[in-house]
């Protein structure tokens, strides 16, 4: 059940989810620390992380006591919620819709909001929040992602393993450029989380209700790429729409 | 308190961003399951409904947040 075709797809949603995260959570902690200090932005960064294993510590072992079908199913079905989130909104941001993320703009915010809180004297306080929250808040995104796809086969390992390669390349490559990833293409690599999210979601929530996919874990392919296909469809489809009220409107 | 909230809007959000894109998909689930389980409908039948399912509901989310942000 194990082999590669359920590894690597779960170490691969892993890292890339993981991976649009730790951006975002990386582009509020370098704000701090390049506006404050470093110190609140590495207390802050640090308190957040044992707050996250601790959170992984004690609901890890528990999951461990529900039936595995139990377990697919309710997994499954968040997974459904969870992808189809995201793949809507990289939809909506392919097409234009919504704006896109932009890392560059983030980070001037997060800027401005230090600098007026820098007068004040538990400004370092305040920046260490600032650094706890977003790597808090990025990062039980991060713990549900690898708990959802890595427990349902028993692949938590693998999953951690993305995540925590997500980290270390975020990490390296923000030492190295010492300004936010803002050149990563965050809409791409979130259409394709969405896509891998709720492929894991449809093909567990089957599995928990009994399914048996043809080709077993290969068919995660399958409905990877029928999700595709059809979601590039959708985009394909939804700019041309716009496409052309646009050129009605200008008539 | 405004953290803690902060924290449950964020777990919240995980999972519902759109309350209809939610709430439909959650109705397919539901309704899978019980074709399966109280219906007698063959599993891997079920398996591609939810398939379907979730590209029907992914389409009139998206169209629909097309036109009303237009």
């Amino acid at each position: 059940m194990n082999g590669m075709t359920a590894v690597l797809p779960t170490v691969v949603a892993s890292f890339l989810a993981s991976f649009v995260e730790v951006v975002e959570a990386f582009t509020i902690v370098l704000a701090v620390g390049l506006t404050q200090s470093w110190r609140p932005a590495f207390i802050g960064s640090g308190l957040a992380l044992v707050v996250l294993a601790a959170l992984v510590i004690i609901f890890g072992p528990l999951l461990g006591l529900v039936p595995i079908e139990v377990l697919q199913f309710s997994v499954g079905a968040l997974l459904i919620l969870f992808g189809m989130r995201w793949l809507r909104k990289a939809v909506l941001r392919a097409v234009g819709v919504i704006a896109l993320h932009d890392e560059e703009k983030a980070f001037a915010k997060e800027t401005e909001a230090l600098h007026r809180q820098a007068r004040e004297s538990r400004a370092d306080f305040l920046a260490g929040v600032a650094a706890f929250k977003a790597v808090l808040l990025e990062g039980v995104e991060v713990v549900f992602i690898v708990i959802a796809v890595g427990t349902a086969h028993g692949l938590t390992l693998y999953a951690s393993l993305g995540a925590v390669a997500a980290l270390v390349v975020v990490l390296a490559i923000g030492i190295v450029v010492h300004r936010p990833l803002s050149r990563v293409p965050e809409n791409t690599l979130k259409f394709v989380v969405g896509l891998m999210l709720t492929t894991f979601g449809i093909f567990w929530t089957g599995e928990g209700l009994g399914v048996e996919w043809p080709g077993a874990d290969l068919s995660l392919l399958g409905i990877f790429a029928i999700l595709a296909a059809a979601s590039l469809a959708l985009v394909r489809w939804l700019t041309n729409v716009r496409s052309l009220l646009a050129a009605e409107a200008a008539e | 308190m405004n953290f803690v909230r902060a924290v449950v809007t964020e777990v919240l959000g995980l999972f519902i961003d759109d309350g209809n894109l939610a709430l439909l998909s959650l109705c397919l689930v539901a309704l899978v399951t019980v074709l399966i389980k109280f219906l007698g409908l063959p599993p891997i039948f079920g398996g591609l409904l939810l398939l379907l399912g979730c590209l029907a509901i992914l389409a009139e989310s998206a169209l629909r947040a097309g036109r009303s942000r237009r």
